[in-house]
């Protein structure tokens, strides 16, 4: 159990067992209206992610809204689930995002084109998505409640022996796919080099443009002159 | 009641450790690094061998004035050091120096994934403030601090999951709980690539490319004064504490020792994070700066197939003796 859980089970303890028998959602618990407040900041960093017109700020907003995602899941008592969400999505992937950020064009202050032409078709995808697994979950889950005094549901041991018992079949079948796209992206910047090396072969002294070529904006000005670009 | 005085006389306990290890730390390595290198070191502050000297080094900071560069993202740039800092004060939470209940901040189901996952939010500080600096230089420590993570974040996790085969769990007490001795020489490879991997994360020299004072300036740094500078500084020595308890913890054995093990534990675990500590200060007196393509080629040929190896060995051994 973590120190934010536990704290929450402290100022709650008490009055736990009476709202579990009851399940009213007059009577909130502490961990529900942490869950809620917790839900809200999320929602609110994602909404920012997506409208910023600050790319890095995009980026951070990510975090944000990430780390509340891991946060939601500690309430829930999925710790495990918690922390490889921290250490996958907040540890590696925003990192590489930001790496890809810094390395093309990260102005400081606002991008004038980091805008679509798209964003309402953008929105209306968002929306039936985001509709479409509310109503799975709610109808699924409906009135399952957590019993937060008992044996975490979803600790280590919990989530292992449901996965390798359960789900092994769909676990294996992501990892093909996994070592699928891997392999894939090994041949993809594998056949980009080869074709940089003939097209340098050809004609030396444009050396820099074809490898740049299928990624426009790369190789166009050094990261740190696209910064410079955007202070002044 | 007397949870809520628990839990803030553990999290007071574990405040302390975090304000003073790493301030011993970067004591010794001022003494250690100039015995080695023939001198003597800081002798005046404080009196007795400079001893104070770090304290008269935070007044200084805390004097200085707090600049940030007109052409910055103010509030991304404040946040930095915070963002750099904190990560390093919620792993030492879980990091348990003696057997019993009392001797870890919060005893975490997961807890290596915590440890990892946590030190891995870390560096978003440096990346934080090598962008909203504004500076050339500051970028491309950034870069290169990102490049960095994401080569060595690999082998320390492979690791890190190796040592959880072998003991069959991933909470940290529970792996010290199932140690043998006979554990040393079976995941030394991996002790070794992890301890390897985690100075590679914290940017220490040999792998400081990213912060190289030589060429760029201190890195993401360059920008910073003040305050938030010693921040930035004691997040590196704080890693330094959190990643030598982490392998003492992990790989060898903790609180287990060839004698007093009853009620001593804890002297094992501060013994064995001081000797590595020893060790990270005298690779910085001895390792030249790794070029940056050294810096990736050393992780991805030789570090994540070792760890791979190290996977395979524990999988092995493992259904041998079961």
């Amino acid at each position: 159990m973590t120190l934010a859980a536990t704290a929450c089970l402290l100022a709650t303890g008490p009055t736990t067992r009476t709202a579990a028998e009851t399940h009213g959602f007059l009577s909130p618990t502490g961990v529900e209206i942490a869950f809620v407040l917790v839900g809200l900041v999320t929602f609110g960093a994602a909404l920012v992610t997506v409208t910023t017109r600050q790319l890095v700020h995009a980026a951070l907003w990510l975090v944000v809204t990430l780390g509340g995602l891991a946060v939601e899941y500690l309430l829930l008592t999925a710790e495990f689930i918690a922390w490889v969400q921290v250490l996958i999505y907040v540890g590696s992937v925003v990192v590489l995002l930001l790496f890809g950020l810094m390395l093309t064009r990260a102005p400081i202050g606002r991008s004038p084109d980091a805008d679509s032409g798209n964003r309402w078709a953008a929105l209306t995808v968002a929306v039936a998505a985001a509709a479409a697994l509310v109503w799975v979950v709610v109808d699924a889950f409906r009135t399952t409640w957590i019993d937060l005094d008992g044996p975490a549901a979803g600790s280590t041991e919990a989530t292992g022996a449901s996965l390798f018992q359960n789900w092994v079949l769909p676990f294996e079948a992501l990892s093909v796919l996994l070592l699928a796209a891997l392999v894939g992206a090994i041949v993809l910047s594998r056949k980009a080099k080869a074709a940089a090396a003939t097209a340098a072969g050809s004609t030396p002294d444009t050396r820099s443009t074809p490898a740049t070529g299928s990624t426009p904006g790369t190789g166009r000005t050094p990261a740190p002159g696209s910064e410079k670009e955007g202070t002044r | 009641m007397n949870d809520v005085l628990d839990v803030i006389l553990r999290l007071l306990i574990v405040f302390v450790v975090f304000l003073t290890f790493p301030l011993i730390i970067g004591q010794t390595e001022h003494k250690v690094m100039a015995h080695m290198q023939g001198r003597l070191g800081p002798m005046y502050a404080g009196g007795f061998h400079g001893w104070a000297q770090l304290i008269a080094d935070g007044v200084k900071f805390a004097q200085k004035e707090d600049v940030v560069p007109a052409g910055a993202d103010r509030r991304i740039f404040q946040l930095a050091p915070a963002v750099a800092l904190l990560p390093y004060l919620l792993v030492l939470l879980a990091i348990p120096i003696g057997p019993d209940e009392g001797a870890v901040g919060q005893v975490i189901d997961a807890g290596v994934f915590f440890v990892l996952a946590v030190m891995g939010v870390g560096v978003l500080g440096s990346l934080m403030a090598g962008w909203a600096s504004a500076n050339k230089f500051s970028l491309l420590g950034g870069l290169r601090t990102a490049a960095q993570l994401l080569a060595y974040e690999l082998p320390m996790l492979l690791t890190a999951a190796s040592v959880a085969m072998a003991a069959g769990t991933v909470s940290i007490p529970g792996i010290l709980d199932a140690f043998e001795w006979w554990w040393l020489p079976w995941q030394i490879v991996g002790a070794i690539v992890f301890f390897v991997a985690g100075l590679a994360e914290l940017q220490r020299p040999p792998f400081d490319m990213p912060v190289a004072d030589s060429e760029i300036i201190f890195g993401a740094y360059t920008e910073y004064t003040g305050l938030r500078f010693a921040l930035f500084l004691l997040a590196e020595y704080a890693g330094i504490v959190v990643l030598c308890g982490l392998t003492t913890v992990l790989f060898l054995g903790g609180w287990h020792g060839p004698w007093g093990a009853d009620g001593l534990g804890w002297v094992w675990t501060l013994l064995k994070t001081a000797v590595l500590a020893f060790i990270v200060i005298w690779l910085r007196v001895t390792y030249p700066r790794l070029r940056e393509d050294q810096l990736q080629k050393l992780s991805w040929t030789l570090l994540v197939p070792l760890s791979l190896a190290q996977i395979a060995l524990t999988g092995i051994v493992k259904v041998v003796i079961q």
